[in-house]
């Protein structure tokens, strides 16, 4: 039954840039780099389900569409071609409907800095039709869970380090009571005991919740830890896909399976290590 | 606390009106949060009223003409700073909805939460109304004292009807304003900005449109402002009543009615392409 499937992604594309833009036709534009550059693709006729209940993870290097694929399925992108069904509902078509069923954390928090988490957490869950009672009620429990303490909750957002933002931000996705979670690098920036508490909670809120999950990661073990089964997204395309062992089978090439880690498994899958992605993305940081 | 399908029925069925509320209350808690601004702007505000209205006092002092009415002028003048610092208010709360969200890099998650974008639009131009009438009372109350002005022949009542039904069309302007820096993310806001000014030069708020050349005099009359100003100091300086005014008012309905849905639906064209193309990432 498609209708019970919590995600349903068919031959979903998009490119940016590449349109038509009048300004380029000015005649002191003409010669330069102001001639606009060809559409470039970044994701790429990417196909996949996932089953009620299902932690499915999304890898792949830096840029190669993980989080834009995650803005198709959380109706802020339009795909170029193809279809995204949730529930059987159209995030194009049956938008506000496909927007009450899920929500999202995303790599940075985004939240109202000035603003209290808690006035952030009201505010949030009302435009989810959550009550004040249910937000003063429920948020306190789950940031227990997530090892942070309520009065922090009382102080501004700015005042709070990036991984107690983070913390808020998994507070306010679960606050609304999303039936599909998107969860992109839910756990970049945290210290390996927020980590932990994270990661724990994650799976914890799909054994007793009846959450389907979609989670990306630059962290290896992450993925082997919490994903029923895994994409590897390059070049905006699926490269690969099962589960964990799946994956390291399809990559063992002979080689006993023990020796294969998931970190492998990403390399030989992506023509590049782990270790490069990183060097690259702090070269760009200190930049 | 539950998670799925089933939780959907913890969820309170939010009705539109608590939807488009939600929105004023953030406002307010913001606007509580950033009150060093508040008392910036409201000073500004001061200042410039009090700037312009002593022209009025210089102009009477050099003695134009025997039959110069001085006071007639402050009045004039107090009038046209109180009600444009009323109509800046409201323009830049409800022109700044995207400018502001991508600053606080909260775009993306208000603009996918399952709310109409109707809705949100009305809660912030409610905000903006409300926001924007607190201001301008609290400058009119510091600058009276100012200036000995004589409101013995004002109509209140005309004021206040043509400022509330002049307020719709204006925040269907805001509205059209605020669809720029969805568009264009890095130069939308200024672009906003230059709206306010060409609506300022247009309007007659310092002076009577009359005095503008032809053909900028043109652009008066589809200037809602124009219509608010010629109202309100008809009431106040000339004490017309409701009766004299209706068809200025009949005007403002008439803008209302057109520029708040278009601008929703402008609103709505404009999400729809910068989700197309996506350009509403906070950068570029
Ligand atoms: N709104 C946009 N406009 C133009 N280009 C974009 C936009 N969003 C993403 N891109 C480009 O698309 C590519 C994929 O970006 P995306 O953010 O999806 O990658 P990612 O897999 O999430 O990367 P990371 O691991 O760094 O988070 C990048 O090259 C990026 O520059
Ligand atoms: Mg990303």
């Amino acid at each position: 039954m498609d209708d019970q499937l919590p995600l349903r992604a068919r031959h979903v594309a998009k490119s940016f840039g590449g349109g038509w833009n009048p300004t380029h036709s000015l005649p002191w534009r003409r010669n330069g780099h102001a001639r606009s550059d060809p559409a470039r693709r970044v994701v790429d006729d990417v196909s996949f389900e996932i089953r009620r209940r299902e932690i499915f993870g999304v890898i792949g290097a830096n840029g190669s569409g993980k989080s834009t694929l995650i803005r198709i399925i959380s109706t802020l992108l339009l795909p170029d071609a193809g279809d995204v069904h949730i529930f059987g509902m159209d995030v194009v078509r049956e938008t506000m409907k496909v927007r009450s069923l899920l929500n999202r954390v995303s790599a940075d928090p985004s939240f109202f800095r000035n603003m209290s988490a808690l006035e952030n957490l009201l505010f949030f869950g009302k435009v989810y039709g959550v009550s004040k009672q249910e937000v003063r009620r429920r948020a306190p429990q789950i940031l227990a869970r997530l090892g942070l303490e309520w009065e922090r909750a009382l102080e501004p957002m700015s005042n709070l380090s990036r991984g107690q933002q983070q913390k808020i931000a998994v507070a306010r996705a679960l606050l609304t009571s999303p039936v599909l979670m998107l969860l992109d690098e839910p756990t970049t920036g945290l210290d390996p005991r927020s980590k932990r508490d994270v990661q724990s909670f994650v799976s914890e809120v799909r054994q007793e919740h009846d959450a389907t999950i979609l989670l990306t990661t630059h962290d290896m073990e992450e993925a082997e830890l919490l994903c029923d089964r895994i994409a590897f997204l390059s070049g905006g395309r699926i490269v690969a896909e099962g589960t964990p062992l799946d994956l390291r089978r399809q990559v063992a090439d002979g080689r006993p399976l023990e020796e294969i880690t998931m970190e492998t498994v990403f390399m030989e899958l992506t023509g590049r290590s782990v270790e490069e992605d990183e060097e690259a993305e702090a070269g760009v940081a200190a930049r | 606390m539950t998670t799925g399908v089933e939780a959907m029925d913890v969820r309170t069925r939010a009705g539109g009106g608590r939807l488009a509320w939600a929105f004023v209350e953030r406002q307010t808690n913001l606007w509580k949060r950033y009150w060093a601004w508040e008392i910036v702007w409201l000073v500004y505000g001061v200042v410039n009223t009090l700037a312009i209205t002593f022209i009025a006092k210089q102009v009477g002092n050099e003695g134009t003409g025997a039959s110069f009415d001085t006071s007639k002028l402050v009045l004039f003048l107090l009038i046209g700073t109180l009600v444009w610092a009323y109509l800046s208010a409201v323009l830049d709360d409800i022109s700044l909805v995207v400018t502001w969200e991508r600053w606080e890099g909260t775009i993306e998650h208000t603009l996918m939460a399952p709310v109409p974008r109707a809705l949100h639009l009305l809660g912030m131009s409610v905000f903006g109304v409300l926001h924007a009438v607190v201001r301008t009372l609290l400058i009119f109350a510091i600058a009276i004292p100012f200036f000995n002005i004589d409101f013995g022949s004002a109509n209140w009542l005309t004021a206040a009807v043509v400022l509330f039904a002049g307020s719709f069309s204006i925040a269907g302007l805001a509205i059209l304003a605020g669809v720029l820096p969805l568009l264009y993310p890095e130069r939308g806001t200024q672009m906003s900005f230059m709206v306010q000014a060409l609506v300022l030069l247009v309007s007659g708020v310092y002076y009577q449109v009359s005095v503008l050349p032809g053909w900028l005099r043109v652009f008066s009359h589809v200037s809602p402002a124009t219509y608010i100003l010629r109202g309100i100091r008809g009431g106040i300086i000339d004490g017309q009543s409701l009766a004299d005014v209706w068809p200025t008012l009949l005007a403002l309905g008439i803008f209302g009615a057109l520029l708040i849905p278009l601008g929703i639906l402008t609103f709505m064209a404009a999400e729809h392409w910068a989700k197309k193309t996506g350009k509403l990432k906070r950068q570029g």
